[in-house]
């Protein structure tokens, strides 16, 4: 590109996202942005200088040719843009919305060194919203059948994305899930006004058009065990069972009535639609003062949630400070704009419930920053002397997930780690057991939709290398 | 979809269920349970396995009208379909010979202990069992307690049938006339849970309870079966539903269970209304 051209393309300031005001929205579950109109999504794809050396690429966990995808977007080609996209991601719908590109492509994106950088994530969902509302999504030709078949458990983002890449090859693919609906965190714990479930509804069903077969309400280890699908008929097992065993804090009065994981209350919003109770019949506390402990996405999803249940006040209780908040910054401030109150440097020691065993108050302490931990964070300390009450009816803890001990508990000869993660060989997932491959949150724990998919592309190569040549 | 093929009432709130559920019906052993929701706008809830046929491929379920899905599935003939039913799940029950083992069921909580009754028995066990109800008519299961165990003895409240008084009065009469017991295991309702291993606490006798705690998902993602066990945590949908009921913490149960009696009370006006009027009773739990 001429430096002429790129002078002139430095000038174009970074476009933001017409979205829902903020005093609107927290009245409704309806998504927050509105999406690029095409004119401002080719206004914004003009910002990319088309590096020789894209470093945002570097940046993207499975390297999507970022300048490529702008540059179709620019010519106004975005079914083409969508089509580029997905050579890599499968699910550009979702990763355009839910995607840290702060702190993947977009920070490390040239043109951020100096002003702000492209904003790649939401030119990704931008065209991929094109494609599919245009009913262009085209269904790829599916080559004849190998005859081998391959069972997913789990039907998260890595599940799906082994699914999708293997039915392409021509194997015959099975989904089994636990719940009544697949999409894993996508489904359950992220909220519609966040990623919209018609769109995990889209993928869900893009993959079912491929050809695979998805098995709802089948938890693996109960109704069947690994060993059993490997005897019955499937000549390869993925594992994308997730991260979905909550971590409570440990301390006094965590069982009082008003007191939710994360997950069970995400769950119930989200999955079985409690916001619109008794219309559906499943039930949540609409607390009047709430308290989400955390400062993760789960933390910022679980108070942006109960805003919308029309409380009085909504706090987010966090233990360390607002520059060490894992939550992506797109996202706290959202939260800040939507009136979400943070008490930073603030951990709970106790919560207070009333004789019928409802929440009252929680006890809290200040902290302070001391040493650097191993994560390099500084670690907080408990202030002496300084506990402080805070009236709350219902408290959401948000301090992460372990994985789930079902299948370990159940398959023979399957090795996890001392927290019960499995464990398996990064390049091609495989685990210890024979046939079996595994990735996502299970394998990392806590981690990003992102991560997970790269994990379900790579084992699907690896499962495709050992059904054609059954090496091990 | 998961069709009904059989239905029949045993009292006035409790009826019961075949439904079509073939591998749940080959894999589910005594102890565990299903979670169930009816329709697209409907809750999750989790029901005992009472019975299972393999070969026809159906499970059995027991149900008393307690709130509006069960009231819903109440309205449910045969032919008809349930959109969602995943199991088993839970632990089955560590079944083995103990010697004697005395099984007591309360009103619903019977039909749980039908199953584990049937696999103590062929465990070898001697099966002693108190049932009991709050009137005659409200007694499910009999014939096939009967069939099951070495002696039955019978309490209802109001003195109908049996004996008058708690199934509670009727352990300690036994345990005082110093009839053998390696263990009891009693279901029903959490204040009988409860009365129950305060009654067996003093005199050391291993008991067995099964919980049935508000649930959302049953495979250990959500924590709402969460209950303090021994001074810890667990959850009752994975690491349950039996425990050793000396250790844990029914008050708190008990309190837990009554999260939603507001919202269940409103869902279940709105079932009445649009469903007309319909007999329908508490279990005062
Ligand atoms: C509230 C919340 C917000 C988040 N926000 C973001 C975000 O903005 N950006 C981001 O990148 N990441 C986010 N994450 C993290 C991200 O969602 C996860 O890293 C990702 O979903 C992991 O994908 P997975 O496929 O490994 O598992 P999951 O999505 O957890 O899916 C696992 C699936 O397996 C099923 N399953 C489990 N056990 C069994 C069994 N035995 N048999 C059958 N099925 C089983 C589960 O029911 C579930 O459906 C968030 C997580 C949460 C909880
Ligand atoms: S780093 Fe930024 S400017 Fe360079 S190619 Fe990538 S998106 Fe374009
Ligand atoms: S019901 Fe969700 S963890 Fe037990």
């Amino acid at each position: 590109m001429d430096p002429k051209e790129v002078k002139e393309r430095l000038k174009i300031p970074r476009q933001p996202m017409p979205e829902q005001d903020p005093k609107e929205r927290v009245r409704n579950f309806n998504e927050v942005p509105f999406g690029y109109p095409p004119e401002l999504a080719m206004k914004e794809a003009m910002r990319c200088i088309q590096c020789k050396k894209p470093l945002c690429v570097e940046g993207c966990p499975v390297e999507i040719d970022i300048p490529a995808f702008l540059d179709l977007i620019v010519q106004g080609k975005f079914v083409e843009a969508a089509r580029k996209i997905k050579e890599k991601n499968a699910l550009p719908a979702v990763c355009g919305r839910v995607c840290p590109q702060e702190d993947q492509c977009e920070k490390v994106c040239v043109v951020g060194k100096k002003g702000e950088p492209v904003a790649i994530g939401n030119l990704e969902r931008f065209a991929a919203d094109y494609e599919r509302e245009t009913g262009a999504v085209e269904i790829p030709e599916i080559p004849p059948p190998t005859g081998k078949s391959v069972a997913v458990v789990g039907s998260g983002p890595a599940g799906l994305t082994v699914a999708g890449d293997l039915v392409k090859l021509g194997h015959k693919v099975t989904i089994f899930e636990a719940l009544h609906a697949p999409g894993g965190v996508l489904m359950y714990g992220i909220p519609e006004f966040r990623l919209p479930k018609s769109i995990v509804e889209a993928e869900v069903d893009y993959l079912k058009r491929m050809g695979v077969e998805i098995i709802c309400n089948a938890p693996i280890g109960k109704i069947e065990t690994v060993d059993e699908l490997l005897q019955n008929g499937y000549d390869a097992v993925f594992l994308g069972t997730g991260a979905g065993l909550p971590y409570f804090m440990g301390i006094p009065g965590e069982n009082l009535i008003g007191v939710y994981s994360a997950n069970e209350y995400l769950t119930r919003v989200n999955l079985m639609k409690a916001y619109r109770f008794p219309e559906y019949d499943t039930p949540v506390i609409r607390g009047k003062k709430v308290a989400v402990i955390g400062g993760g996405n789960t933390a910022m999803d679980a108070a942006r949630t109960a805003l919308r249940l029309g409380p009085e006040k909504v706090y987010i209780i966090y233990r360390r400070s607002r520059e060490e908040m894992p939550a992506r910054l797109g996202e706290i401030h959202h939260g800040e704009e939507e009136g979400i109150v943070f008490k930073f440097l603030t951990n709970p020691v106790r919560f207070i419930g009333d004789e019928e065993g409802r929440l009252e108050a929680i006890e809290c302490v200040r902290m302070e920053l001391g040493e650097p931990d191993e994560s390099g964070r500084r670690r907080p300390v408990p202030i002496p002397g300084s506990e402080f009450k805070i009236p709350v009816d219902t408290a959401i803890i948000a301090i992460g997930n372990g994985p789930n001990p079902l299948i370990p508990q159940t398959t023979e000869g399957l090795k996890v780690n001392k927290w019960g993660n499995i464990i398996v060989d990064p390049e091609t997932g495989k685990t210890s057991k024979r046939g079996v491959f595994s990735g996502g949150d299970i394998v990392r724990g806590g981690s990003t939709v992102i991560l997970a998919m790269g994990d379900g592309r790579k084992a699907a190569r690896a499962i495709h290398e050992y059904l054609q040549t059954g090496n091990w | 979809m998961f069709p009904i093929v059989e239905k029949k009432v045993l009292s006035p709130t409790v009826f019961q269920l075949k439904v079509v559920a073939p591998t749940i019906a080959r894999k589910r052993k005594p102890g565990q349970f299903i979670i169930l929701r009816i329709h697209e706008e409907g809750e999750r809830i989790p029901l005992t396995i009472v019975d299972s046929d393999p070969e026809k491929g159906t499970i059995t379920l027991i149900v008393q009208e307690v709130g509006k899905t069960t009231a819903l599935l109440g309205t449910m003939k045969e032919g008809d379909a349930i959109l969602d039913v995943v199991g088993p799940l839970g632990k089955p029950t560590h079944i083995k010979n103990f010697g004697t083992a005395v099984v007591v069921g309360g009103g619903i909580g019977i039909a749980p202990v039908y199953p584990i009754s049937k696999g103590l028995k062929e465990a070898g066990n001697r099966v002693v069992a108190i049932l009991g109800a709050r009137n005659k008519d409200l007694l499910i299961l009999e014939r096939e307690m009967r069939a099951v165990s070495d002696e039955v003895y019978i309490t209802t409240d109001d003195g109908s049938y049996g004996r008058k008084g708690f199934v509670t009065e009727m352990l300690l009469e036994l345990i005082k006339k110093r009839v053998r017991m390696d263990m009891v295991l009693g279901i029903g309702p959490l204040p009988m849970m409860k009365a129950l291993c305060e009654v067996t606490r003093p005199y050391g006798i291993y008991t067995v309870v099964s919980l049935n705690p508000i649930m959302v998902d049953g495979t250990g993602m959500c924590g709402a079966c969460r209950i303090t066990y021994d001074g810890k945590v667990r959850f009752v949908c994975v690491d349950g539903p039996e425990f050793d009921g000396h250790k844990v913490d029914f008050d708190e149960l008990i309190k837990r269970n009554r999260t939603y009696l507001k919202e269940e009370k409103i869902a279940m006006e709105e079932f009445t209304y649009h469903e007309g009027p319909k007999c329908y009773e508490t279990t005062g739990e």
